[in-house]
This record gives structure tokens, C-alpha cells and sequence, in this order.
């Protein structure tokens, strides 16, 4: 791309950077501050070096919850990918389905995380939740207070619902910048509707499926509200994420220093998948 | 190959269609030959690119019926049809190399792998891409890609036709005329019944046999490229081909001569016509010899295009354009003269006569 | 009077325009000609301002005004894409760039008026783009450009996406709209006959270097080099080695072409000899024509002319006769060169001595 050689845009940068230092940057170092300090109180602070790092990882309690998120990430991505990509590829192209489709779609995406919580807490709960009530109905043992399993499963089926939408939208938009031509010459040269969605969608698709496994996969790993609303992390530490440990040791143990070092291997951590996945995936672009 | 027979065809986008105004296209009824190169010519919105759609398959008319060697194939998907087409802009598999797009027809059909590789080495030979076998087909060149759009068609060697819906439109001056020549060799060697879309006479002229020139949803003439630019059957025919235009003035018919103005030319046979009829004479600017006899003209100006002058003037009050080659004198004092075998006489913009 | 001073452009260690000098007048309309990516669109982003060349400088009657963002200049641009406010009606399109330098409402209302009837508008003008052909969409962007009253005008292939009549009516039409603003007018394109009807001058572009500058008519009749003679010929030149010996141009093959004026005082050598399609032809036109032997490949007819494709000694050629000749291909015929017409180049590629006009 050619670059311009007016600097003003910077001014319209600007404010958005400072909101950035101030929201970001600064607590950042703050946390940096705290991961090599200890403190009793009364703001006086010692001088811990990489200790509480070594502890970190050194504890039993980091690694299981970093192993629950991986594979709440993973299922996540496995199921709302080609959920997403499915749903896309039968929405309807033309007429007044779009509209009310996309409405639809996009109606979860406006829903506040504590409130899907909330509602799924509701949903599910075995007393009065409409869900809960109809599998003890039909017979289903079903308790996600109770059972690891089914408090899993009720936090995932609870992001699916939420967040494939997300996935949708993208790959919609990436669906219908595809021209006509390319649907009739398929037909044309009798490809079979694989070989359309191998050879046409899936490419033309490619860098919108790029973005949502990026957004999606870091999301899920720094997945809070929802668990900590529905499941509080229980039964047991079954579903205590990397996140919801973080809160617990930070504000409930009020373990600041463990907390901050916990946080920046953590934050080290997405950024470095992010940039995996990354790397993986426009790898395969420039083979032209 | 087949023969293409359009069965009283008409076409409405609009659901209950009542008025002729109401049709994108309106009554086509022709038949078009086993091996034929059919150009269909005509400015956007004159239902060209409709009747293309209708043979290939993907609209189906309101009305009439579509055979191709006199096998109904009106309710016969496009897949069905074993035609092939090439787009506006190339359409190719980028993530496919060049071989496994000309491929991808025939493994779409089980063809057995051995005859696959023959069939598509000979096709990259045919369009001259044989060095580029094993490239991604995302890195070429926008005729390049054209060419494989048009392998990808040929490769199946036993397609009923080949479609082409303004193919050469993204293509640079220089390679449209490589394209073209390609297109034209390949038809010559194979025979294959093609038919071509596009506005640009040229295009439609050079390439093919029979030009079917289109406007306002109707086929306002067939023929070959000759006949359309010595005897336009309708004034808007007369305009659209040939650069500039046909020349379209106002006259009288009195008996055996033409009037325009005060000028009278002889007619070797008097037109047949109706009292009240709106009467032209319509001459193109390459049968209008400019020198020192003739009818007076008044000359307002010389293009200079190169290999040819066009001079714009007024004849009878109204605006003439005359072509004249690059070593053509012009005198000051101009005058005119019709060649008589290129007047040509309409009734209500329909050509009833001509041939001074 | 706009003036690049050794003005170039380098991205990415890469010249996208070489350092170029050009000098256009006001009031004139002036034709960038070249095939896709030779740099016509970077050269008039220069010119607009909406890149600063990484070299030289960029005058504006005589002040210098490289640097000075596009928009402080008085400059209106057309694109290939018909570009309007799809929801304003043609009248607010046009009305818009005045709005914008705050006119009064009723010269607002007496120039889009002007502009409209100028540009067989005004039976639209209550209409959105949307519900416009592409023809007339366009002619709503030349109109705002125009009454913008802007001192340079840049028009990058404006016709490009347009129905073949159509463009031959605009084409006709732009340069008369255009002269009476006295505003410097350039139009990129890639058709060397556009150029040719738009008349006034060009300048030819290929690989991001301007290879001639001058009237349109001069530099087809006489390119300055090969580069510049392939640029500007459609139908596409046809080429012929001989050496020059005496009175005669010697092809290898014993083909003897008589020598034209224009290139009687050149010295004996080797020449790459350039002529058009239409100079050779099936009938011997003068003296100066000479006989040679071809075979034929295929013939397309345009209804009045014949292009029929050559072969002379391996080398493929084009004849543009008048009439209609459907000739089989691989037969083996005679054609007269008028050589008239030749233009001659050396070994380097630079004109030796162009054709007679």
C-alpha cells in the first residue's frame, strides 16, 4: 500500500491511544510492579524477584487450570466453526429471509455476559429452569451443580449459543462477496456441492475464518463472566478457569503478588497462541 | 455439438407480464447451426445477456422452448445441458494449479486419470500454457486466466456449445487481439457451436459468422457481418455498427428518386411504402466520396485518426459524417457524392429499399 | 500550467514512475496512453497530490506545490467506477462540491442546471445513481467534476466500463465540454484509437516511464522509439528486419523494398522496419509498394474491412484491407508493402527516421 505523507491522522489516534495507556499500559505495569514485589499490607512492599513466577508454575492448581481452558477452547472451535460455517452456507443469499436472519443471528451477540449467565442459570436450573425441568422430565439425569459433566456441558452449549453467531455473521459476509459467476461455472464444469464449498467457499472464506478462530479462540480462553455466573467454577474446580482463579486468588485471597505473576504468564500465554495461529494460518497465503 | 433451436421464446423478469414493455425479451424464434460462431450484439438492457442465461440453463423462459438437436432442454438444468461458458471476469479455482483447473471438468465426470492427463496436456498446448502446468492460477494474468476459463470448457470435448459473455472485457487492447485470433483458430480446428455476447462490433464482427444484433428485447437482424454493415434492416442496426455510424437523413420518396433537401437521386427500384410512412435515407460514411463534384457540403471538421480522416459536415442542414483514408486529398470548396450501392431507404426506422 | 520537475516515485526501493519532466499547458486536453499498470493512475495521483513524489517536484503556475495536500489544490477527478452519493438525487450529486465551497443557492441551482443540459441530464435529475444506466451514472460524475470549476481535471479510463456507442458519443463530446473551462484536462486509457479520436496530446506511458510527450496524431505518425510505437498501435504494428544497402531496404530472404524519401539519407545498415496493418494491401497502390510473398492464418471480417493474419518468413503479420476476403488459412499469397509509411529503427530501438506524415 501506498503510504501518505499527511501526519494529522495521528490527532484522530491520539485519543484512543491515551485511553489505551490509561486502561491498559498502565494497570500493565502496575500488575509487572506487583508480579516481583510481596506485601503485607499497609503498602509496604519487599523485593521478590521471580519468586512468585516459580511458585506459579510450579503449582499443581496453575497447570489444571490452564489444561481446563485448552480444552475449553479447543471444543469451542471445533463446534462453533463448522456450526458457524454451516449455518452460513444455508442462509438464504436474496429476499426478506436475509433481514429477519441476520436479525436473528445477531440477537445473542447483544446479549451482556453476566445476563447469558444469568438466563442459562435460570435455564438450566433442575427446580424451576425450563431446561433443568424438561431432561428430569424425560428422565435425563441432569445437575450442573452437582456434576462436572453436566456443568461442562452446560457452559459450553451456553458460548455455542452465544458466540456462533459471531462465526456466522463473518462467514456470511465472507459467502456473499463471492460473484454468481463463480456458482455457475462450477455448475457448469459439474463440480458436486463438496468440491463448490472446497474449491469457492472455503477459499473466498478463508480470511474472515482466519479472524473469527482468532477472536473466538481468545475469547474462550479468557472466558470469566459466564462460568463465574452459572457455575461459580464448581462443582469443585471443574470448570475454575485460568480467569476465574485469577479473581479467586487476587480478591479472595487477596494474593497479589502470585495473582500478577499468574497474569502476565497468562497474558504471555494468548499472546503467543494468538500469534501461532497467526503465523499458521496466513502461512498458507503466499504460496501463489 | 448441436443445433440450438429457440421455440418462440420470451422472457419477464416481473411475475404476470402484460404489456410487450414488460419483456426483458421479447418473441425470439430462430434456429442456429451445428458448428456455428453466433455473436449477440447489442447496448446494455437489450436482453442479450437474457438470452444467453436462457440457453445455458440458468433462467428459464415464460414462455417457449429451447432445443438443442431438437431435444427439449427447456427444464434441463445447466449441468445437464453439457454446455460450457466463460464469464466477464475469469473465473478459476485459485487454489487449483492451471493443470488441475482444466482438470477439474473432467474428474467432476470420472473420466479415468490417463485419459485425463492426455486430454489436458493437449488443451494446455491448444492455449498456450504449457509452461505453466504446475503454477497456482492465482498469480496469472487477466487473459491468462481467460484462456483457462475457455480450456476448462474445451478440455470436455463433447460440449453442445461454448458461451462467452463479453469474455475480453478485462483484457488490455493488445492481448484482446491475441484472444480473439486464439478464439477464432480454435473454432476454425473444432467446429465447436459458439456463441458470443458482447456490445463491442468489433468483437462481435470479427469473431463471428452470423451476428445477431439485438435491441429493446427484440433480434432486430441476423446476418453475416457484411450484410449488416451493407444493408442495416433497421436504422438502430446502421447506427450500432460501424464507427461512426450510419448517416440517417430525412427524405421524400417521389416515384423512382429519393429527395433529401433539394438533392433528388435515382432509384433503380421505387421501395414499396405506405402514404403517411416516416421516410429516411440512410448512407454510411464510408460510401460518401468527398472531391470537387457532386452536392455542396459544408465541412465543420477533420478528425485525424490515424489511418483515416473523419470529417464532420453539414449536408441539407443536417449533420453528415464522411470517412476519408489517410492520402485522400480534401478541397476547400467540398463536394459529395453517394455511392449508389450504399443507400439504403426505411420506412418508420425499417429498411424497405435501396439501391439507387 | 502544470509542470513535473523530475518528479518519480519509488515504493519499496522500486520506481512505480521514473523521474519524469512534463509540462501541460492550460487548457489543453492531454491523453496518458498505456497498457495496464505502466503507471498512468500513479502518475496522476502525482499530478493530483494524493501522493508526494519521493523525488523532484510538482509546479502549479510556477508555485510549487508538491506536498500541498489535494485538498487546497482545485482538482476534480473521474474514475473508472461510476462514483456518486448513492443517496442524494443527480441534482444534489452535482449541486455537491459546490455545497461544500458554500455557493449561493441560486448559482448553485444556474450551474447544475448548466451542467445538467450540457450532460443530457436534466430529464434525471430528480433521480438516485441507483436508478440511472451506467451511462448516465457516469455523466453525473462528469458533471460534478465540471462544476466544480476545477484547474485540473483527471479522468482515469472514465469510459472504460461503458457500452462501446456510448463511449464513442461521450468521447466526442468530453473534449468540447472541457475546452471552454480552460481548465488542464488528462485522461488515462489503454486504447491507442481513444486517443487517437480524442486528439490533442499524449503522452505514452510503459513500465512507469513516459517515452513521449507531444501531439497525439504526431507521436503515431512518428514514435520516437519501438516502445513507444508498440504502445500506440491498434491494430497491433508489423515488423520486418532488413538491411539497408543502396537504394533498396534487403530482407534475408531476397525481398528488395524500395527505398522511400523519408529514409533515402540514412546510412547503409541493419533497420527493424514498423508498419501499420492498413499499408499493406492486395493491389499494388503506388511505385513505392513492394511485392511479397506470405502465407495466410485467418481471416476476420468487420463487415467493410478484412483483418487478415500473415505469416512472412516465421514472423506474424496483419493486413487490414478494405473489402471482404475470407481467405483460407495456409494458403500462400501476395501482398504489396507501401512503404510510404515506414518507420525505421536501429538496434537500440530509437527511431531512425519516422514516416512521412
Amino acid at each position: 500500500m501506498e503510504k501518505t505523507y499527511n501526519n494529522k491522522a495521528w490527532f484522530f489516534v491520539l485519543p484512543v491511544l491515551l485511553l489505551v495507556l490509561f486502561s491498559a499500559a498502565i494497570p500493565l505495569m502496575t500488575v509487572v510492579n506487583y508480579s516481583v514485589q510481596d506485601t503485607f499490607g499497609n503498602n509496604e512492599f519487599f523485593w521478590a524477584g521471580t519468586g512468585w513466577f516459580t511458585e506459579i508454575l510450579n503449582s499443581d492448581r496453575f497447570w489444571a487450570a490452564l489444561q481446563r481452558n485448552l480444552l475449553f477452547s479447543v471444543i469451542i472451535l471445533a463446534l462453533e466453526i463448522p456450526l458457524g460455517i454451516f449455518i452460513a452456507l444455508n442462509m438464504p443469499k436474496k429476499g426478506l429471509g436475509v433481514p429477519v436472519c441476520l436479525v436473528l443471528m445477531a440477537l445473542p451477540l447483544l446479549i451482556p455476559w453476566n445476563v447469558v449467565g444469568t438466563i442459562w442459570q435460570v435455564f438450566g436450573r433442575v427446580d424451576i429452569g425450563l431446561l433443568g425441568r424438561t431432561l428430569a422430565i424425560l428422565g435425563i439425569d441432569y445437575n450442573y451443580v452437582r456434576d462436572p459433566i453436566d456443568a461442562w456441558v452446560t457452559v459450553i452449549v451456553m458460548d455455542v449459543w452465544h458466540w456462533t453467531s459471531l462465526v456466522v455473521l463473518l462467514c456470511y459476509a465472507g459467502l456473499v462477496s463471492i460473484p454468481d459467476a463463480y456458482y455457475q461455472a462450477a455448475k457448469i464444469d459439474g463440480a458436486s456441492r463438496w468440491s463448490v464449498f472446497r474449491f469457492i467457499q472455503l477459499p473466498k472464506m478463508k480470511r474472515v475464518l482466519l479472524i473469527a478462530v482468532l477472536l473466538r479462540f481468545m475469547d474462550s480462553f479468557m472466558i470469566y463472566t459466564e462460568p463465574f455466573v452459572v457455575t461459580g467454577g464448581g462443582p469443585g474446580n471443574s470448570t475454575t478457569f485460568l480467569s476465574i482463579d485469577l479473581v479467586k486468588m487476587a480478591v479472595g485471597q487477596f494474593d497479589l503478588g502470585p495473582a500478577a505473576a499468574m497474569s502476565i504468564i497468562y497474558f504471555l500465554i494468548i499472546l503467543l497462541m494468538s500469534w501461532i495461529f497467526y503465523t499458521v494460518m496466513t502461512s498458507s497465503d503466499k504460496d501463489a | 455439438m448441436a443445433r440450438i433451436t429457440l421455440d418462440h421464446i420470451r422472457h419477464a423478469y416481473g411475475a404476470n407480464p402484460v404489456a410487450d414493455s414488460d419483456y426483458a425479451l421479447r418473441e425470439v424464434h430462430h434456429e442456429w447451426n451445428d458448428g456455428g460462431a453466433y455473436a449477440l450484439l447489442g447496448p446494455s438492457g437489450c436482453g442479450k445477456t437474457t438470452l444467453l442465461n436462457i440457453i445455458s440453463g440458468l433462467l428459464q423462459p415464460s414462455h417457449g422452448r429451447i432445443l438443442f438437436d431438437g431435444n427439449d432442454v427447456t427444464e434441463v438444468s445447466t449441468q445437464g445441458r453439457n454446455i460450457a461458458q466463460v464469464f466477464q471476469f475469469p473465473v478459476i479455482y485459485d487454489t487449483m494449479t492451471v493443470y488441475d483447473n482444466l482438470a477439474f471438468p473432467l474428474r467432476n465426470r470420472k473420466v479415468p486419470e490417463a485419459e485425463v492427463d492426455k486430454r489436458v496436456r493437449d488443451m494446455l498446448g491448444i492455449i498456450d500454457l504449457a509452461d505453466w502446468a504446475d503454477r497456482k492460477a492465482r498469480g496469472l494474468t487477466a487473459d491468462q486466466k481467460q484462456k483457462i476459463s475457455l480450456g476448462r470448457g474445451l478440455v470436455r470435448n463433447d460440449v453442445n456449445a461454448i458461451l462467452f459473455d463479453e469474455p475480453l472485457t478485462v483484457i488490455d487492447p493488445h492481448m484482446k487481439w491475441v484472444l480473439r485470433s486464439q478464439l477464432k483458430r480454435i473454432h476454425k480446428q473444432f467446429g465447436f457451436t459458439m456463441v458470443y455476447v458482447t456490445h463491442d462490433q468489433t468483437e462481435a464482427l470479427t469473431f463471428a459468422d452470423k451476428v445477431v444484433v439485438m435491441y429493446e428485447g427484440e433480434i432486430v437482424q441476423i446476418g453475416t457481418p457484411a450484410e449488416l454493415f451493407e444493408k442495416p434492416s433497421h436504422t438502430f442496426v446502421g447506427y450500432f455498427i460501424g464507427s461512426p455510424g450510419m448517416n440517417v437523413l430525412p427524405a421524400q420518396l417521389n416515384e423512382r428518386s429519393v429527395v433529401v433537401g433539394s438533392q433528388r437521386m435515382d432509384l433503380n427500384v421505387p421501395p414499396q411504402t405506405k402514404p403517411g410512412d416516416r421516410i429516411e435515407l440512410g448512407i454510411r460514411p464510408e460510401f460518401i466520396h468527398l472531391g470537387r463534384e457532386g452536392m455542396p457540403v459544408k465541412i465543420s471538421r477533420i478528425e485525424d485518426i490515424g489511418r483515416r480522416r473523419i470529417v464532420r459536415a453539414e449536408f441539407e442542414g443536417k449533420p453528415l459524417a464522411i470517412v476519408a483514408d489517410e492520402n485522400t486529398e480534401i478541397p476547400a470548396e467540398a463536394r459529395v457524392s453517394f455511392d449508389p450501392a450504399g443507400i439504403n431507404i426505411y420506412a418508420n426506422s425499417w429498411r424497405v429499399g435501396g439501391e439507387a | 500550467m502544470l509542470e513535473l520537475r523530475k518528479a518519480a516515485k519509488m515504493v519499496a526501493g522500486e520506481y512505480h514512475i521514473h523521474p519524469s519532466d512534463l509540462t501541460l499547458e492550460r487548457g489543453s486536453l492531454n491523453v496518458l496512453l498505456g497498457p495496464t499498470l505502466s503507471g498512468k493512475t500513479s502518475l496522476m495521483r502525482l499530478m493530483a497530490g494524493l501522493d508526494r513524489p519521493t523525488e523532484g517536484a510538482v509546479y502549479f503556475d510556477g508555485i510549487d506545490v508538491t506536498g500541498m495536500p489535494v485538498q487546497k489544490r482545485n482538482i476534480a477527478m473521474v474514475y473508472q467506477q461510476f462514483i456518486n452519493y448513492p443517496l442524494l438525487t443527480v441534482y444534489e450529486n452535482i449541486a455537491s462540491p459546490m455545497r461544500i465551497s458554500g455557493k449561493d443557492k441560486a448559482t448553485v441551482d444556474r450551474e447544475v442546471r448548466k451542467a445538467a443540459d450540457l450532460l443530457r441530464l436534466t430529464p434525471y435529475l430528480d433521480r438516485t445513481p441507483l436508478h440511472l444506466s451506467g451511462g448516465q451514472q457516469q455523466r453525473t460524475a462528469l458533471a460534478r467534476a465540471l462544476v466544480k470549476n476545477a484547474s485540473l481535471v483527471l479522468m482515469d479510463e472514465p469510459l472504460a466500463n461503458l457500452d462501446y456507442k456510448l463511449r464513442e458519443e461521450l468521447r466526442e463530446e468530453l473534449p468540447k465540454i472541457f475546452a471552454q473551462s480552460g481548465a488542464i484536462f488528462v485522461y488515462a486509457t489503454t486504447e491507442p484509437s481513444e486517443a487517437l479520436m480524442l486528439g490533442g496530446n499524449t503522452a505514452t506511458l510503459s513500465e512507469g516511464r513516459i517515452t513521449q510527450f507531444g501531439p497525439t496524431i504526431d507521436i503515431y505518425r512518428r514514435p520516437a522509439d519501438l516502445t513507444t510505437a508498440k504502445t500506440f498501435a491498434d491494430p497491433p504494428l508489423n515488423f520486418i528486419e532488413v538491411v539497408k544497402s543502396g537504394g533498396g531496404l534487403r530482407h534475408r530472404e531476397g525481398d528488395v523494398l524500395p527505398l522511400p524519401a523519408h529514409l533515402g539519407t540514412i546510412p547503409d545498415g541493419p533497420l527493424t522496419v514498423a508498419f501499420h496493418p492498413h499499408h499493406l494491401g492486395f493491389t499494388q497502390q503506388t511505385e513505392n509498394s513492394a511485392r511479397l510473398a506470405a502465407r495466410t492464418q485467418i481471416s476476420e471480417i468487420t463487415g467493410s474491412e478484412s483483418f487478415v493474419h500473415l505469416e512472412y518468413d516465421g514472423v506474424k503479420w496483419v493486413m487490414l484491407a478494405p473489402g471482404i476476403h475470407n481467405i483460407d488459412p495456409d494458403t500462400g499469397i501476395e501482398v504489396f508493402l507501401d512503404t510510404r509509411h515506414l518507420m525505421a529503427f536501429g538496434s537500440d530501438g530509437r527511431a531512425i527516421a519516422a514516416a512521412a506524415a
